[in-house]
């Protein structure tokens, strides 16, 4: 399993109602079914990923984030989890509201653009970054609204959304963000996880 | 029609309230069984048919000697794994192949016809609950059906919430629609308008509405097809000729196709059931019985409830399925849903539509594990 789903697991207490908003393949949610007897639910797009949730007895339902959120009360699960998927949404802040009305808490990674080989890629080679974490070209990318760690952490304080942890992975380190080494972390971490709430 | 050999019966002798307020007893429920029932009973599933459909539902059908109407899903190490699972199927009430229904004779010896008591969903699932005592089984490991059988598998759940562990409603929908009641409507107009139906003492007189019926069928029949699958198969082909005839006889291989969906069906359907049973479907409103809150009709339950719906089903479209998920979503029950991509249109339940029938072995299996 890779490093971000370990970080977004520890962050999550045993015994919870968690939603796993584009589960993808359940990876996440089998994890935290088994370790953490996790009462766990998936909203997947894909249908073949819906497939692979099944097989992997999981409770997924087949849709989409921006319209399917609705349907679910506020406050139903302890943590609503979103992984690296809040950029290629339409309207990412109306799914962040809604992550944090059906949430008492939400998990929300995003890719962070402010990576200093994302930086570099356009500085010196002058055309749009392929990284680990934004591996698609500019003309078949699912990615509509790239940020920056920097730019989610101002965008979240704007809206009087609470942040109770945020982490900056590189690879297999994992260290906390802070309004003091904001700048660095903006261009070291390849990846930013916040825990968050409203 | 039915033959009484190879028809296993349970006398109900218990009153059962009908919906329309008559009150039926000592009356025969037709069912048949699949596999074994475990020494725990906790492997049985009770499997509900769509509105032409009976009890037999895989192998050989005794009385049609035609392969059983779900076949495809429900056999040895098929998706509903017959030597893993003990499933149980009944004829509904209102049906003919040996439940009790208006073929059947009134307590005067007379012959039914439409002076049977209309029948509901709710009727025909509570007729089907004796099962569960007849067999011993406290709780049952799931309950499916497709179409009007998932009707009865979200009325079951409704009536009788900690009767079974797992909910599996397949192509259906928690309230008929008006596009739904019109094409059922057409088809009893059909019936009704052939002059050997006699207001429904057609058995009296040794005659049979077959012409009505085979027309209902034909024009149900398209209702359960898509029309990419049917261009796909029949396109503007010809039947068994090279050029049209310039008369009324069937040139295309569809109008051959339905003509022969028709007569075979008049050959084992009665036509007083297709009746009864297009209007228990009509009546099916499960939010109605809720004043319009259909959540409220699962909230006594804590069952898993696994919901599936098809692309180019346009009878009980995704939304109608969608709004079942939502329903238990809003309360917070355990449910999941998957679309199956198919352009076999509503049949697609009933054919061999891979991603569909793994989809229903892997929630069953799974879910079994881990009870």
């Amino acid at each position: 399993m890779k490093n971000e789903f370990q970080v977004i697991a520890d962050l999550i207490e045993k015994d919870k109602k968690v939603l796993d908003v584009g589960c993808a393949d359940g990876t996440l949610m089998k994890f935290l079914k088994d370790n953490k007897n996790i009462n766990i639910r998936g909203l997947e797009i894909s249908k073949e990923k819906v497939q692979e949730c099944i097989a992997k007895g999981l409770t997924v339902i087949e849709g989409n984030a921006e319209k399917d959120l609705k349907q679910f009360p506020d406050k139903s699960f302890d943590y609503v989890v979103l992984s690296q998927t809040l950029q290629a949404f339409l309207n990412p802040e109306l799914v962040l509201d809604e992550l944090l009305r059906v949430g008492k808490k939400a998990i929300v990674t995003i890719p962070n653009f402010g990576y200093w080989k994302v930086r570099f890629h356009l500085l010196f080679k002058g055309t749009m970054p392929i990284t680990k974490t934004l591996p698609d070209e500019w003309y078949n990318t699912p990615n509509l609204h790239m940020c920056t760690i920097k730019d989610f952490f101002h965008f979240v304080k704007s809206k009087d959304i609470k942040i109770f942890k945020s982490i900056a992975l590189n690879n297999l380190n994992s260290s906390t963000i802070n309004e003091r080494n904001l700048g660095v972390k903006n261009l070291f971490a390849d990846l930013g996880i916040f825990l968050i709430e409203k | 029609m039915n033959t009484e050999k190879n028809i296993k019966t349970l006398i109900v002798k218990k009153p059962l309230k009908l919906d329309c307020g008559k009150t039926i007893k000592n009356f025969p429920i037709a069912y048949e069984t699949y596999g074994s029932l475990n020494s725990k009973k906790d492997n049985a599933i009770l499997v509900f048919h769509a509105l032409t459909g009976d009890q037999f539902v895989t192998g050989i059908n005794p009385v049609t000697n035609k392969e059983g109407w779900w076949s495809y899903a429900v056999g040895p190490d098929k998706a509903i794994d017959t030597n893993k699972y003990f499933v149980i199927c009944s004829n509904v009430i209102g049906g003919c192949m040996g439940s009790y229904g208006p073929s059947h004779k009134d307590p005067d010896q007379k012959i039914f016809g439409t002076n049977f008591p209309v029948i509901t969903i709710n009727d025909m699932v509570n007729a089907q609950y004796n099962l569960l005592d007849h067999f011993g089984i406290d709780k049952l490991f799931s309950i499916t059906g497709g179409s009007m059988g998932g009707m009865q598998v979200l009325q079951f759940i409704n009536n009788f919430p900690d009767k079974s562990k797992t909910v599996i409603p397949i192509a259906t929908t928690s309230s008929h629609s008006a596009q739904n009641i019109a094409f059922n409507e057409l088809g009893r107009q059909a019936i009704t308008a052939d002059s050997n139906w006699k207001e429904g003492n057609y058995t009296s007189s040794d005659t049979n509405p077959g012409k009505g019926l085979a027309v209902a069928r034909m024009a149900a029949h398209i209702t359960y097809l898509s029309k990419k699958g049917l261009q796909e198969k029949f396109g503007r082909k010809l039947q068994e000729r090279e050029d049209l005839k310039f008369g009324f006889d069937a040139d295309f291989q569809i109008e051959s196709y339905l003509r022969y969906q028709g007569s075979v069906f008049v050959d084992r359907f009665d036509a007083n059931s297709y009746l009864y049973i297009t209007r228990a479907m009509d009546y099916f409103d499960l939010a109605k019985q809720f004043n319009g809150n259909l959540s409220e009709a699962f909230k006594n339950t804590n069952a898993k409830f696994f919901i599936i719906s098809f692309t180019s089903d346009w009878l009980y479209p995704t939304q109608e399925n969608k709004d079942i998920v939502i329903a238990l979503n809003s309360i917070g029950a355990d449910v999941g849903f998957v679309e199956i991509e198919s352009d076999k249109g509503h049949d697609s339940f009933l054919l061999d539509v891979p991603d569909f029938l793994s989809a229903l072995k892997n929630f069953l299996d799974k879910s079994y594990e881990e009870k």
